[in-house]
């Protein structure tokens, strides 16, 4: 059985779905991950990631009403790292939909429908677990390649 | 976060600065969309290089506005993007929408805007937009 990795450092923060606060998740997760010292490229993926779940919750997960978001990140040996993202919103009706490239509930709201793909691209798994009026959690992995490891 | 509008012989440029999210879409959107629809012009050029993040919204609002374009009978040129935002626009293939373009003299009218400093030379005075959101 593999063994499971041992967890390094972790943060938790929860703040309201106000549209202002997508800017500080990507800051904060930013700035958490800094003690991995990350190359540029790596950082920004996870920004971009980090920013589609949190729209997600609060654009789909609460739409236009006021609720919780977790964000929770965890660091592990071997610069594996773990953000979990998660509303107590409406839930996703239909996972596998919604994960597919363009698919979007809210057109008339310029939403590309792109979110899942960008996730799924940036990192290198995407965990997504909901359930109808109880909140969605998305769940990211992927592993930095820490450039003090480089040296 | 910040946009600066310019139109000028039959082009709008769009100059966005900072962090481009869903937050700051909604701002930009409306922005651009009250210039084009007063001014009508035949090209719109967002200039990307003072952008400094962007998520799948900033595709939401090339995509918009790529519709609008159509609507009035224009196209869209997406000029500088940094690398990071090149990613996002190639993984949404918004360059079979928009042409991407690395200069932004390139694909600007012949002495567009010449009255701004920073396209110095002589020509009628363009009318230019500088909006900043509240924060």
């Amino acid at each position: 059985m593999k063994r499971s990795k041992q967890l390094i450092n972790e943060m938790k923060l929860t703040f309201p779905s106000l549209s202002e606060n997508e800017r500080f998740a990507r800051i904060a997760v930013s700035g958490f991950l800094s003690q991995l010292d990350p190359c540029v490229d790596e950082l920004s993926d996870i920004k971009t990631a980090v920013s589609e779940g949190v729209t997600n919750a609060i654009v789909h997960g609460y739409r236009g009403r006021i609720g919780n978001v977790l964000l929770q990140v965890k660091i592990f040996e071997g610069g594996y790292i773990s953000i979990k993202i998660q509303d107590k919103g409406c839930g996703i009706e239909n996972i596998e939909k919604a994960r597919e490239p363009l698919f979007t509930t809210a057109p008339e709201d310029d939403r590309a429908g792109l979110g899942f793909s960008i996730m799924e691209s940036f990192m290198e798994n995407v965990k997504v677990r909901s359930q109808k009026d109880k909140g969605t959690t998305v769940i990211l992995e992927r592993r930095v390649r820490s450039r003090k490891q480089l040296l | 976060m910040g946009i600066v509008l310019k139109t000028d012989r039959g082009c709008t440029l769009a100059q966005i600065k900072g962090d481009l999210d869903h937050h700051s879409a909604k701002f930009l959107r409306s922005e651009i969309d009250r210039e084009l629809t007063a001014k009508r012009p035949s090209r719109l050029v967002i200039d990307f290089s003072g952008v400094t993040f962007m998520d799948s919204s900033g595709i939401g609002l090339i995509m918009g506005r790529y519709k609008l374009m159509q609507d009035i009978g224009g196209d869209v040129i997406v000029a500088s993007p940094p690398s990071y935002i090149k990613k996002v626009i190639r993984l949404a293939g918004i360059d079979r929408l928009a042409r991407i373009s690395d200069s932004l003299k390139n694909v600007l009218p012949k002495d567009f805007g010449s009255t701004f400093s920073e396209y110095a030379g002589e020509g009628e005075k363009a009318d230019e937009t500088v909006k900043a959101a509240d924060k």
